[in-house]
């Protein structure tokens, strides 16, 4: 059984008189231990869906379909109250920008201590202990003195590292990273990464890594989700989805690294943008930018194809697996 | 922290300095003191002859030089109706001023954390609506009028309050007190519900737009992910960043309440400063006014280094003795 398991995801914003769907069908599953990459470009819905994992969907957005069991718990039914006790305790969030994570007028410590005071019966005391020792873990020179330092004064870099700190303070037995190290200075950003990988291997946490750079995902994770216009499109083993990638859209994303460019050349691109929550085109939402699109691509909703493991949502994918 | 309040000293002396310029230099505009110091019956002549005693008809330059070498010591004057030093004046009227700044300030800040913190949390409840209707209300309503409806409501119509004067007073050292009398007391509450009735509405809606701002920031959105509870996140994590703003538009317009005073004070006849300098301008009683405005801008500087001085204290970003912040 997995640990964590989303099924028929469904997260709507209603706005004015319109009801936006940001996610639409969208399940996954993540085994104990494992790391599993979100991939796709602005707008696919891969923040929306870690988000909505903790029920922590900005407002007015909310979950109007669906289920996610964590540890036999359907969390999308959870109480407030009851979430309470799974949210930075059993699953963890690092988020993108560190330098507005976390709160300016408060120090390190303070933010470290009441997590550990919320979710664990600790004394204060016991509490600083654990934090420091955290801080050490994640490589932060003379923690006894950082962590009174309020967050101003610590790089960017510096941040992200008490960022991973936090999360990993109550021993969670998942951690969602949304895009961790893109704000971060190029020159550290595989520094940061390295350790984040590192510290979930050696405490056995699940690692949900959302990100849009597929060379990340490609050294990091095990399994990969590529997302489209708020719908799995892909999914698969991640080796077999950056070596042998089946729907036109992860190919173009493929294509479009600049190691698949000669110097000097212009870089690869899928032509068109996303389209936005308000216009997502009948029948696959893809097909406008899809070099394969048939008239069945412009009417019907493509469904799943593929073998164990591997999901495609592609018509033409379909068809060449029924030639064969 | 010694750098910074010397640096504020200087940046005051500059400041008395303007206020002490510009309340000279309209003294000719007011109006003749001679009509009011002397009588029908004094001839031109006469009173010519007291201009130049009083030194009235030296260059302007030179009245301010001889003004001002006696400021330094502490002397502004005396007043020519009451015929003693000016500040002495004033300063006898000053207890009861500021006690009447304290109680509106006390009321302002006892409601508006509260009301603002509750409006921003519940932005769609209808008590939000209403608060942020009646605020409305509240500031479009100039104060006088506010103190003429208070007098009607509570003093004449249901008779529970005194409508005018300060009451039952006590000295303490050199301070009058109205504070520790209950007579002192209840005359104070409805001069200060009308002084406030401008500064709690706005500081109301502060709070409530800078607190909904600090909700929408990723570190409050951060601390929902931790799992931390509704009045955590609420009372320490946002209200700790919503006070940095209120507190310095905050601290600017507690002194502009002194102005404001003015108008209650003299609805109200409290026998303040306020009260005191619509009477000077009145007699056209020169360094009186003077007095009152030097004195006004003098609290004016130390109400914003206090207010420096908090924010300094609450927001670690700024650190008073390095200087630039």
């Amino acid at each position: 059984m997995p640990l964590l398991e989303v099924r028929g995801l469904e997260v709507k914003f209603p706005i004015r008189q319109y009801e936006l769907t940001a996610l639409r069908d969208v399940s996954f599953s993540l085994d104990k231990g494992q790391r599993l990459g979100i991939v796709g470009e602005s707008g696919a819905g891969k923040s929306v869906a870690a988000f909505a994992i903790l029920n922590l969907i900005g407002r007015p957005g909310y979950i109007s379909k669906g289920e996610i069991i964590f540890e036999g718990a359907n969390l999308a039914k959870m109480s407030p109250q009851q979430l309470r006790t799974i949210r930075g305790n059993r699953i963890n969030m690092i988020f993108q920008d560190p330098m507005m994570t976390l709160n300016p007028v408060l120090t390190i410590g303070t933010q470290m201590i009441e997590c550990l005071q919320t979710h664990q019966n600790l004394s204060k005391g016991k509490a600083r202990e654990v934090a420091i020792e955290k801080l050490r873990q994640v490589q932060i020179p003379s923690p006894h003195e950082r962590i009174d330092q309020y967050p101003h004064e610590l790089s960017g870099g510096m941040r992200q590292r008490v960022v991973i700190a936090i999360a990993l303070l109550t021993d969670p037995s998942v951690i969602i990273a949304d895009e961790p190290t893109t704000a971060l200075d190029v020159t550290i950003q595989a520094e940061i990464m390295e350790l984040l990988v590192e510290l979930c291997e050696t405490s056995d946490v699940a690692l949900m890594l959302i990100t849009h750079d597929l060379g990340v995902v490609s050294q990091v994770t095990q399994r990969t989700i590529v997302m489209y216009a708020g719908r799995v499109v892909e999914e698969g083993p991640t080796r077999q989805i950056i070596e042998n990638a089946r729907h036109p859209y992860t190919h173009g994303l493929i294509d479009a690294l600049p190691e698949r460019t000669n110097p000097g050349m212009r870089l690869n691109q899928i032509p068109g943008v996303m389209p936005s929550l308000n216009a997502i085109p009948k029948g696959c939402s893809f097909h406008p930018r899809c070099e394969h699109q048939t008239e069945l691509c412009r009417t019907e909703l493509p469904g799943y194809v593929g073998q164990e493991g591997i999901r495609i949502a592609c018509h033409w994918v379909a068809s060449q697996e029924q030639q064969q | 922290m010694i750098a910074f309040l010397v640096r504020r000293l200087g940046q005051a002396l500059v400041v008395m300095f303007i206020i002490s310029l510009i309340s000279f230099s309209i003294q000719d505009n007011l109006g003749d003191p001679l009509r009011e110091l002397v009588g029908q019956s004094v001839s031109e002549a006469e009173r010519q002859e007291l201009r130049d005693e009083m030194g009235l008809n030296d260059p302007f330059m030179v009245q301010y030089w001889r003004f001002l070498k006696k400021a330094v010591h502490g002397d502004l004057g005396n007043s020519y109706f009451f015929k003693r030093p000016a500040l002495e004046v004033i300063m006898e009227k000053f207890p009861a001023t500021m006690e009447l700044v304290f109680g509106a300030t006390l009321i302002i800040l006892l409601f508006s954390v509260p009301v603002g913190v509750y409006c921003a949390i519940n932005p769609r409840s209808w008590l939000t609506k209403l608060m942020m209707g009646l605020s409305i209300v509240g500031i479009s309503i100039p104060v006088f009028l506010t103190a003429i409806m208070l007098i009607y409501l509570f003093a004449i119509g249901l008779g529970w309050l005194p409508s005018y004067g300060r009451g039952e007073t006590t000295m303490v050292g050199f301070w009058e007190t109205g504070l520790l009398t209950r007579d002192g007391l209840v005359h104070l509450i409805l001069p200060s519900v009308a002084l406030s009735s401008i500064m709690l509405p706005l500081f109301i809606r502060l709070v409530r737009s800078e607190m909904m701002e600090v909700l929408e920031q990723e570190y409050i959105r951060f601390a929902w992910a931790k799992g931390l509870s509704r009045t955590r996140i609420w009372f320490l994590h946002a209200l700790k960043n919503t006070l940095l703003p209120v507190i310095t538009v905050g601290g600017v317009q507690i002194g502009t309440m002194i102005a404001y005073t003015i108008l209650t004070e003299t609805v109200f006849q409290w026998p303040g400063m306020g009260f005191l300098f619509l009477e000077a301008v009145n007699r056209v009683d020169t360094p009186l006014i003077i007095a009152y405005l030097i004195v006004v801008g003098l609290i004016f500087v130390i109400t914003n280094t206090i207010v420096d001085l908090i924010y300094g204290l609450v927001n670690p970003t700024v650190r008073l003795a390095g200087g630039q912040a």
